[in-house]
């Protein structure tokens, strides 16, 4: 029955008369040659594709995907060479546990219909189960993404730890192992911290909205100035808990610094990425007060050491200041002494002074007479030069024109003189060389 | 006791002090007293890291109201 009808699809566009004929003998009514209204055919078709295919399941992968205003969901489902609409109405989607988007590989259940306005086939979803990935996964994705994009999980938004945590809450199963891996390091390491426990459940149901709470009140309660929110390692389904969303929020919305301490290093939980600081085992997050507590003891002692350091260079400084200061007093007799040297001093200067003057005026004095003797007329003289006068005026006789025959003149020579008469004039000879 | 305001409080004011003396600026008179306050601040918070006294409670909430028990941490109990 099955093969026959295959056989009758495939031959379906082979020819028209065939094919009616096919039909015909599928419905057994219509008689060849009938020609159908739109709707008939539409109609024909919807009877045909709803009965026969009817409910089916169906894998794909998820494209153009949108979600219309009254909830209800479009998309197409589709494989390397086809494509299949689909619609999976609010009633059907509202309990889905992830968003459905582009991409995502799925299994759909639900029944083919065709939608005789847009003259198109569809098939209406009812299920969608994931493929690959497991819907927890996936779901955990989203909400990861979801709160990141929304910044939970900003750098900016983490809190420094207090200086040194004296009071520490901390939010996990009083009777659990991480509750006693942080008492026994505190206990060990930082004994001066008090503990403040808020038991919950940190599995199950009723944890995540425990947690929360826990959180809200150690806020409330006051005089807590950390709180650590932790649970031992478990599998991811122990630890999902602090997967919800809310866990996520009441972390990030704590006024008081959270340490997200949860399980071992594998498991990354949103309580983790929303926390100030988050650490992989309780046992780290009580680590983390001992090692601030003491670094804070060393920081203590090395302050301690500079006040040492700096009084003492304070009173050395100080001791030699004084020792300067002695060498700078001096008694009045040392003064009187240092005195007397001075005035010493300054009369050995004087006596040096004045002499040094005389010398130097005599020096002068000596020079300027031989200069004077080099000047006299009478120096001249002696090495043969003559000196003449006309007589009487005395004026002495430079050149010929001053003469004329007859004058009488006097001569002095080096030695005595004489007088003579002149006998003839020459004029403009020149000057006579000797 | 270690209230965390005064302790905090106590470290900057040592800090400043640390600070001004070894700066070099004060007086004899006035690096003494620095000195001895400095060093009875880092007395104070050295003894309060050390203090072993601490407490570790309970804290339960019922009908609103928060209430604190005694918490036995020597308790080896079962393991979660």
């Amino acid at each position: 029955m099955q093969k026959n009808k295959l056989e009758r699809y495939g031959s379906a566009s082979n020819s028209r008369s065939h094919k009616l004929k096919g039909y015909g003998s599928v419905s057994g009514e219509r008689e060849a040659g009938h020609v159908y209204t739109v709707s008939e055919i539409t109609q024909k078709i919807k009877t045909l594709l709803e009965e026969k295919v009817g409910e089916v399941w169906v894998e794909g992968e998820i494209s153009n995907f949108n979600s219309g205003p009254n909830g209800h969901f479009y998309f197409s489902l589709k494989d390397q060479s086809c494509i299949i609409k689909a619609a999976m109405f609010f009633y059907a989607n509202r309990g889905l546990k992830f968003k459905l988007e582009n991409g995502l590989k799925v299994l759909c259940f639900g029944k083919v219909n065709v939608y005789g306005p847009h003259g198109q086939y569809q098939i209406v979803v009812e299920r969608v189960e994931l493929k690959g990935i497991g819907a927890q996964q996936l779901a955990f994705e989203q909400l990861k993404k979801k709160l990141a994009q929304e910044g939970l999980f900003d750098q900016a938004h983490k809190r420094p730890l207090p200086l040194m945590p004296f009071s520490v809450g901390i939010v996990t199963s009083a009777k659990g192992a991480a509750v006693r891996d942080i008492l026994q390091i505190l206990k060990k390491g930082a004994p001066c911290v008090d503990a403040l426990i808020r038991s919950v459940r940190v599995q199950g149901e009723y944890a995540a909205g425990e947690i929360c709470s826990a959180i809200e009140e150690l806020n409330s309660f006051g005089g807590v100035d950390l709180i650590i929110v932790s649970r031992g390692g478990g599998s991811s389904e122990d630890l999902w808990s602090f997967n919800e969303e809310a866990v996520a929020r009441a972390v990030y919305g704590s006024r008081i610094p959270v340490i997200s301490a949860v399980g071992h290093q594998i498991n990354t939980t949103l309580s983790d990425l929303a926390a100030d600081i988050f650490v992989e085992t309780p046992s780290a997050a009580a680590k983390i007060i001992v090692d601030r507590k003491n670094a804070l003891l060393s920081e203590i002692a090395d302050w301690k050491h500079r006040l040492d350091f700096s009084m003492k260079n304070a009173i050395n400084g100080l001791g030699a200041d004084l020792i300067a200061l002695k060498h700078a007093l001096k008694s009045p007799s040392d003064r009187l002494l240092e005195k007397q040297q001075f005035l010493d001093e300054l009369l050995a200067g004087l006596n040096y002074n004045i002499r040094h003057s005389l010398e130097l005026a005599k020096e002068r004095s000596s020079s300027l007479i031989q200069r004077l003797g080099v000047l006299s007329p009478l120096a001249v003289l002696s090495r043969g030069y003559s000196l003449s006068m006309i007589i009487p005026k005395e004026e002495i006789l430079k050149e010929s024109s001053q003469l004329k025959a007859g004058d009488r003149l006097k001569t002095v020579l080096h030695r005595g003189s004489f007088t003579s008469i002149v006998q003839e004039v020459f004029r403009d000879e020149g000057k006579t060389g000797i | 006791m270690k209230e965390k305001p005064v302790f905090e409080e106590d470290l900057r004011k040592l800090q400043k002090i640390v600070d001004e003396l070894s700066s070099g600026k004060l007086t004899l008179g006035e690096s003494l007293k620095k000195y001895e306050e400095g060093v009875k601040i880092a007395q104070a918070c050295s003894f309060t890291l050390g203090e072993a006294q601490r407490k570790v409670e309970l804290l339960m909430k019922k009908d609103g109201k928060f209430s604190l028990e005694k918490f036995d941490d020597t308790d080896e109990g079962e393991e979660a």
